[in-house]
């Protein structure tokens, strides 16, 4: 219980947290933005690395956690790529 | 390896993550900044393998080889101008990410392996040690519920989105009784998802939530269309977040909570960013109509005998003496692929010592910044961008205003005419440059159906044609001045 306290506790204060970061970023960056926090939305690969891995569960579980290494690692890399690829290009002059 | 260490290394990316979202509010620190946001995600990652329970690495590596050269092929590949897709399916992953991991996590804590179809139906009976004693085993499997009911709506909205952008899907459609119908699927998924908390065996239910979040997905995205875009985006973006951020309660997962919720919060100020600009509220754009009314306005009485064509050579010869000139993009110039050839004619411009800045409105195109990532890959310089509320009071200092593309967000009914249905919504004021320069196929209504006065106005010039052409003819007639 005083976990779940905690856990609630760390969620709302990255909410607020979350408003203070996002609206200091200009309107010329929202793209990035949300392709960047698509690849960081892929941090879900930390919860299906568990799945996957795990070898005292039933097979269906490593089945889903393979689904989810796979669309996760997809989010992280393109995610990051593409982001850094337009990134790129605002950089430049 | 130790699991405070563990617990220590998923701290570290989180602080990651969050300097890397401070490095993208200049884009000067940007690149930085999202390198940063990477080396958090592989630091988790790292250590998640070194975790004791993670033995079994045959299904990891496929997953992850799988990942990567798919992920890497789409990110190189991808042209800019279908920006608004590639994130469109990231969003869609991300839901599905997190849709497998409860499910996983569901089927490991019943400890249950289904190799029929009976099996899944059949009644089991778990008590709820299972999930956690009292309330904490309550809080678990309503965190399974709610990630599954998230992210399966994610997923399928994202298809679909995908689906309208890239002009598959090119009708809308909504279920009978418009929100009512959606209304009742929300109800019943939230009926489901009560009987799981109190029976978390009951496969019937969990099976009914997938089936119900995934049909509410389609109906939630299907009946929206066209400039209404950049809203659905930004809103599954946050939903894709926030799915996250549940796993992480599921698995008592710190970083998952830290990044998920980030993720959630950046979508929904992008959401609420969409809807201001658009003076609509979220509810109204999901399921309202946008132009209802507007059928009454008459576009021959507006356009008849009033409206001047012009062709790029007598737009060249006014572009000679202009001293100031502000160019608008719409969603046509991403359609024309016309941002090379704008950057040309503003080079060129330039070169005669004419000062040329861009209006960009926060919905034009179909994300979030859809237009400055066109602009930025033809090099255009990002200070040269200027958002609305800046760009809107220099336009009685303007000679000319260029609009590519764009129509509903310079109409000036928005503006003036307090009956209208677009009325409230902020524009750039572009009637208010000594010449606007429109140009565009015909005088086709824009996403909100309404005729547009500034095209009937005494100092519009409308230049008939596709866009790029039309650009590249007038940078020729300019250079050879």
């Amino acid at each position: 219980m005083e976990i779940l306290i905690l856990l609630l506790a760390l969620f709302i204060l990255s909410l607020f947290l979350g408003v203070e970061l996002i609206t200091k970023v200009p309107p010329t960056l929202h793209t990035p933005l949300m392709s960047g926090t698509n690849a960081i939305s892929g941090i879900t690969l930390v919860g299906a690395l568990l799945a996957a891995g795990s070898d005292t569960s039933p097979m269906l579980v490593n089945i889903f956690g393979f689904i989810a290494v796979t669309l996760a690692t997809l989010n992280v890399v393109g995610g990051y790529l593409v982001t850094n690829r337009m990134l790129s290009m605002f950089r430049r002059k | 390896m130790n699991a405070h260490l563990v617990n220590l290394v998923y701290l570290l990316a989180s602080i990651l993550f969050i300097l890397g979202i401070k490095g993208l509010t200049k884009p000067k620190t940007a690149v930085r900044g999202n390198f940063l946001s990477a080396m958090g995600m592989l630091l988790a990652v790292l250590v998640t393998l070194y975790h004791s329970s993670v033995v079994n690495f045959s299904y990891i590596a496929a997953g992850v080889a799988i990942g990567t050269v798919v992920g890497s092929v789409i990110a190189l590949r991808i042209q800019m101008t279908s920006m608004p897709e590639m994130v469109a399916l990231l969003n869609g992953f991300g839901g599905a990410a997190s849709l497998s991991i409860a499910l996983a996590e569901y089927f490991a804590r019943l400890n249950l392996d289904i190799t029929s179809f009976s099996d899944l139906t059949a009644q089991i009976s778990t008590d709820m040690g299972a999930f956690g004693e009292g309330v904490e085993g309550h809080v678990a499997i309503l965190s399974i519920g709610l990630t599954v009911l998230i992210g399966a709506l994610t997923l399928t909205g994202s298809i679909v989105a995908f689906t309208k952008l890239s002009e598959i899907m090119q009708n809308d459609y909504s279920l009978p009784g418009g929100p009512i119908g959606n209304g009742i699927m929300l109800a019943a998924s939230l009926v489901a998802l009560t009987i799981l908390i109190i029976e978390p065996g009951n496969t019937s239910a969990m099976i009914t939530l997938i089936c119900l979040a995934l049909v509410m997905g389609v109906f939630l995205v299907a009946p929206i269309g066209g400039a209404d875009m950049p809203v659905v985006i930004a809103l599954l973006n946050s939903y894709s977040g926030i799915a996250a951020a549940l796993a992480g309660f599921i698995l008592g997962n710190t970083v998952l909570i830290v990044a998920g919720s980030l993720v959630g919060t950046s979508g929904l100020i992008l959401t609420n960013i969409m809807c201001i600009a658009m003076n609509r509220s979220l509810a109204n754009v999901l399921f309202g109509k946008m132009a209802e009314g507007g059928e009454s306005i008459d576009a021959d009485e507006i356009y008849a005998g009033k409206v001047t064509s012009a062709q790029a050579d007598e737009v060249a010869m006014i572009l000679e003496t202009a001293s100031r000139v502000v160019i608008v993009p719409g969603y046509g110039m991403a359609m024309a692929q016309a941002q090379h050839a704008v950057r040309e004619l503003a080079d060129a411009m330039e070169a005669r010592g004419t000062v040329v800045e861009y209006g960009i409105h926060p919905v034009a195109g179909r994300m979030p910044g859809h237009m400055n990532v066109l602009l930025a890959e033809a090099e255009v310089p990002y200070d040269n961008l200027v958002e609305m509320d800046r760009i809107n009071p220099t336009f009685d200092d303007t000679d000319v205003a260029i609009i590519i593309g764009a129509n509903d967000v310079v109409n000036p009914m928005a503006r003036d005419e307090e009956g209208s249905p677009i009325y409230g919504m902020p524009i750039l004021n572009v009637d208010y440059a000594k010449t606007v320069v429109v140009i565009k196929r015909s005088l086709s209504p824009g996403f909100a159906g309404l005729p547009n006065p500034l095209f009937a106005l005494d100092n519009t010039l409308m230049v008939f044609g596709d866009g790029k052409k039309a650009v590249i003819d007038m940078t020729t007639a300019l250079t050879q001045a």
